[in-house]
């Protein structure tokens, strides 16, 4: 089980893969949108790669309701 | 000249070939007479055992020029279009901060002859190995063969209107007529116009092996494709893109942008005949070229260059050569870009009007590589072994496409 700061590194890894974005920029008060400039596509393949790194499951309605990064990171401890 | 009116100039290009990364590499390199043929890299050959081993491949990863990021949203089909596309703009001017263009005046007109195939085959992969979660939600916009067209128009905030013509081979060709008939409509003030192909893989070169199309010399792949010549086998599959940008001239002598070249006019016709083969009688290349002859407000004697399609296929060449000589007459010197670029497919017609329109600004044609013994049915004159130096008023490309697609455009000396 991963600790929220060790979810955070992990998805600041993903988003920087995916979206280019510097991982050090991927903060929990970022939102993916408003911020990061992640589009819908792109959030796609986070959740499919974060699904596969935390072993969890983020249907897509949930999906719709992780604005920040922060969001993801508490559903990710959640629910792993 | 122009029999239109509307003058449309050529302010912009940039290329991507198997023999540079950039249009002035390539010209460089077609004046050097080197070929951009080798054994193909890449580990499709050997799965497959393909019969055909060679390929002209790109000179300059677009990966290397393009961000990571953006590359891996994109097919390799729009990655070699974003490459031309970008040296294009701001080689005409266009690439400062301030716009010079509208964007509803600005358009697109980029087309492909197979678009994402490769992406097609890859998610594909990925569907049997892995499921649906395994596919990219990026699959059906790398896939489409509007993609090439649809990331420049991105990339350039054109809002004109973005169009993909797809015509094979032809692509490329149709698409800078299609940009003539825009500018010539009012629809825009700008277009940036060209074609794309990226597509050297299993099933393309296996499926061109079975219709009998490829050259075969495995042994010496630099002398593979030879236009016209006796001991021509087949065409030898390439990748690239070429991008023009294309303006009203009013329009581009107001802010001062240098002009290249004039597009004077196009000819589109089709064969209505075999899926795959030329009209033995190649009427309707010729009605093509009188066409694009007579937009172009000329006489066909006028055009003393004509840019061949010419692929090295053994039907294709001497076709060519008879409708060139039916349509214009005897004067036209010729040419055959393909022996040293292989065949780009759809990105052809407009890599090989980038080159017609930089032998009349620069009064010389590249030679046709590989022509040692010119086929007896070729009763023209074909440049080889050196480049020849001429003055040209005005010189044609010609492109010809599976199904039937033949076109023709016109450049004039500015």
């Amino acid at each position: 089980m991963a600790d929220n700061a060790e979810i955070l590194a992990g998805l600041a890894e993903i988003v920087e893969e995916v979206a280019g974005i510097d991982a050090g920029d991927v903060a929990a008060e970022k939102s993916f949108v408003d911020d990061l400039d992640i589009d819908s596509l792109s959030m796609v393949e986070i959740a499919v790669q974060a699904e596969d790194k935390f072993g969890v499951k983020i249907p897509d309605e949930q999906l719709a309701e992780l604005k920040t990064v922060g969001d993801a990171v508490d559903y990710i401890a959640k629910n792993q | 000249m122009t029999g239109s009116p509307v003058e449309v100039v050529v302010t912009g290009y940039g290329a991507t070939t198997p023999l540079g990364g950039d249009a002035a590499s390539t010209w460089e390199a077609l004046l050097a007479g080197k070929s951009g043929v080798a054994l193909s890299s890449g580990a499709f050959t050997e799965r497959f055992d393909l019969p055909v081993k060679i390929s002209a491949q790109l000179a300059v990863e677009p990966t290397e020029v393009i961000a990571r990021v953006q590359a891996r949203r994109m097919d390799r089909c729009e990655q070699v279009a974003i490459v031309a596309a970008r040296e294009a703009w701001a080689h005409a001017g266009l690439g400062g901060d301030e716009p010079q263009v509208e964007p509803e005046r600005l358009a697109v007109c980029v087309g492909t002859g197979i678009g994402g195939a490769v992406t097609l085959l890859d998610q594909h992969d990925l569907l049997v190995s892995g499921g649906v979660r395994k596919v990219s939600p990026l699959t059906v916009p790398m896939l489409m063969p509007n993609g090439p067209a649809a990331v420049v128009s991105l990339e350039l905030g054109a809002r004109a209107g973005t169009h993909a013509p797809v015509s094979a081979c032809a692509s490329g060709a149709e698409a800078l007529a299609w940009a003539y008939r825009l500018l010539q409509d009012g629809d825009a003030d700008v277009v940036v116009a060209g074609g794309a192909e990226a597509c050297i893989t299993g099933i393309t070169v296996a499926g061109f092996v079975q219709s009998r199309t490829l050259s075969q010399r495995n042994d010496d792949p630099e002398r593979a494709s030879r236009p016209f010549d006796t001991q021509r086998d087949g065409f030898v599959l390439g990748e690239g893109a070429g991008i023009l940008v294309l303006e009203r001239a009013d329009f581009a002598r107001a802010r001062g942008a240098t002009i290249h070249g004039r597009l004077s006019g196009y000819g589109l016709t089709s064969d209505g005949y075999h899926i795959t083969g030329p009209d033995p009688s190649g009427a309707g290349q010729s009605r093509a070229m009188l066409k694009a002859v007579e937009r172009a407000g000329l006489e066909p004697s006028d055009i003393t260059h004509v840019n061949c399609h010419a692929t090295s296929t053994v039907a294709g060449d001497v076709g060519e050569a008879a409708a060139v000589r039916k349509a214009l007459g005897d004067q036209p010197v010729l040419t055959a870009p393909k022996s040293a670029l292989g065949h780009l497919v759809g990105a052809a017609g407009a890599v090989e009007s980038l080159v017609t329109m930089l032998s009349i600004r620069e009064g010389i044609v590249p030679a046709t590589l590989n022509l040692e013994e010119l086929d007896p049915g070729v009763t023209l004159d074909v440049v080889r072994g050196e480049p020849r130096k001429m003055d040209i008023d005005a010189a044609m490309n010609n492109s010809f496409g599976f199904g039937g697609h033949n076109a023709s455009v016109v450049f004039t000396k500015v």
